[in-house]
């Protein structure tokens, strides 16, 4: 009976938070990369659904969409001279980081909300929550930290990071769509999408969807080999390398 | 045409790594070297990490230097008592460079500590080998004789063995300490060192011209092979499609470096030698000295979770 009642509630309170639905999909859940595979694009699609409690001035929405690849740990390291020499002296640690991240919006980040809320939303490249480890302790900098910044155009450099406060398109007040372009090393695994609606500057909602990037065929024969049968596949490497000179040395003897 | 690499995670253009492997072939068959130090360097340069650049052109040079060993040992250009005190030397040397390896890394030097060791060697070994090819050439040119072999005080110590084919009467110590030197620089520097251990044996070791190519390529054969195996086990990081591409571009341009070669008088050879590994040298120096054009770099530590 608890349960029941605590259920209603929520569903009450949902909806009267949500006043508006998010439903989206994505053109392809499933990219395989094969042989030829060199970047791919992605299409997101999507409507505001309105419902009855939805207010009547409400009429201009604004979206942000944010695609983030498998996370991993990564080290940015700066380079200093010493000695006469450049090495890396001074390093920082990301800790699980998207390996793959895109913003997009239909108008500029700081035209669709306060900078308060972009930054509780993480709204803007700039906003993104990117945990570093220092001296032990966790948090994430200022965004014009040196590595923090170094670190989003190096990525970005590598179309492996991006924001497009443009990319998103309403074809009519409600229907949206936008372009999730992949480059060509692109990270394996499970990809997320948040698609967050804001009205007249108000964080409305949010939706998640996912799609993933598997290798398939040989290059996920391959990959798996390697990684779980190591012996064999070194094996087998070696005995590819002795194959290829003793044929090279066949097919080019001289006499 | 381009193709994806399964362990590397990037497509490459198959033809631009077919001419790289060609090209790093004909060197490496002219020379009689692996090209490894080449080959890393223009493999890290397209964007391939180099963890699995190095692991990767260990199975490439395994497979050069196989090709070329095939076709010295055919014309009974290899030593094979020679070889075998080498290799003695060499798997212990590839241990203990492995295991060195490792040490550095967690020290977070690794980079340095390569770039450094591939300048001071190269540079050492790259002048060393010009200056005497110029010294060769203009002595020939004046017409002198060279100058007459002695004895220096390697062929004092003891444990002395008789190396048939090559017709030398050796101490197995320094031929041991040889394989030792070569097969820990090789783990660590990801090179097969052919091109450090001829000329070695060539001044120290009075080896005869005859026979010390195809004797240096069997100790590069099995260095490579068993850094290829140790490189699958431990890391997992050897591409096998990459591998083979480099091979097949690799072992053709061999083939044609080798008739190129045998054109070219010896001194030539070395002057060239040592003008390219002095070249490659001072590339890694003056990536040291001058501002790199970006302070930051990313690198990928942990994998996904």
């Amino acid at each position: 009976m608890r349960t029941l009642v605590a259920a209603l509630l929520i569903l009450m309170l949902g909806s009267v938070a949500r006043a508006e639905r998010l439903i989206v999909s994505v053109s392809n859940h499933r990219v395989t990369v094969t042989p030829n595979y060199s970047g791919e694009e992605l299409v997101l699609f999507g409507s505001v659904e309105k419902d009855a409690t939805t207010p009547a001035d409400r009429t201009a929405y604004d979206l942000v969409v944010t695609v983030m690849g498998p996370r991993a740990d990564m080290v940015t390291r700066r380079k200093e001279r010493t000695f006469g020499i450049w090495i890396n002296t001074d390093y920082r640690q990301f800790l699980q980081v998207p390996s793959y991240l895109a913003l997009f919006a239909n108008r500029p980040f700081d035209a669709v909300t306060s900078p308060e809320i972009a930054r509780r939303q993480q709204v803007g490249l700039n906003n993104v929550l990117l945990t570093q480890r220092v001296s032990g302790d966790f948090a994430d900098v200022v965004p014009n930290d040196a590595f923090r910044s170094a670190f989003i155009r190096l990525r970005t450099q590598r179309g492996l990071y991006r924001e497009d406060p443009s990319a998103v398109t309403f074809l009519t007040p409600t229907l949206f769509r936008t372009g999730i372009p992949l480059p060509a090393e692109v990270p394996i695994g499970t990809y997320e999408v948040e698609i967050r609606l804001f009205a007249n500057g108000a964080f409305i909602g949010k939706t998640e969807t996912a799609f993933e990037i598997v290798k398939v065929g040989f290059e996920q024969f391959v990959a798996t080999t390697a990684g779980q049968n190591g012996l064999i596949y070194g094996l087998v490497t070696a005995a590819m390398a002795l194959m290829t000179g003793w044929m090279a040395s066949i097919v080019f003897r001289k006499d | 045409m381009q193709l994806y690499l399964p362990i590397a995670d990037l497509p490459v253009n198959v033809f631009l790594v077919l001419a790289m492997g060609a090209a790093v072939g004909f060197v490496s068959g002219m020379f009689g070297i692996g090209g490894g130090f080449l080959m890393t360097p223009l493999l890290i340069f397209i964007g391939i990490t180099p963890a699995v650049a190095v692991a990767s052109v260990a199975s490439h040079i395994a497979a050069s230097s196989f090709s070329g060993a095939l076709s010295y040992w055919r014309r009974r250009a290899i030593d094979p008592a020679l070889a075998g005190v080498l290799l003695c030397g060499g798997v212990t040397g590839t241990a203990l460079g492995v295991w060195t390896f490792t040490q550095l890394r967690a020290l977070g030097q690794l980079d340095l500590m390569i770039a450094l060791s591939y300048v001071v060697l190269l540079t050492t070994v790259g002048s060393l080998m010009f200056s005497e090819g110029l010294r060769a050439l203009m002595r020939t040119r004046r017409g002198a004789l060279p100058p007459r072999r002695t004895h220096n005080w390697i062929h004092g110590l003891p444990l002395k063995m008789r190396f048939k084919r090559s017709k030398i009467y050796l101490s197995v110590i320094p031929v041991v300490v040889v394989g030792i030197m070569i097969g820990f620089i090789g783990a660590i520097m990801g090179i097969g060192g052919g091109f450090i251990l001829v000329p070695i044996m060539i001044y120290l070791l009075r080896v005869p011209t005859s026979t010390v190519i195809g004797t240096s390529m069997v100790l590069t054969l099995v260095t490579m092979l068993f850094a290829t195996m140790l490189h699958a086990v431990t890391n997992h990081l050897v591409d096998a499609v990459l591998a083979l591409i480099l091979m097949v571009g690799g072992v053709t341009g061999a083939q044609f470096g080798v008739r190129a070669g045998q054109k070219i008088r010896g001194e030539q050879l070395r002057l060239l030698l040592g003008l390219l590994i002095l070249s490659v040298g001072i590339r890694f120096a003056v990536e040291l000295v001058i501002q790199p054009a970006d302070l930051f770099t990313i690198r990928e530590v942990g994998g996904s979770s």
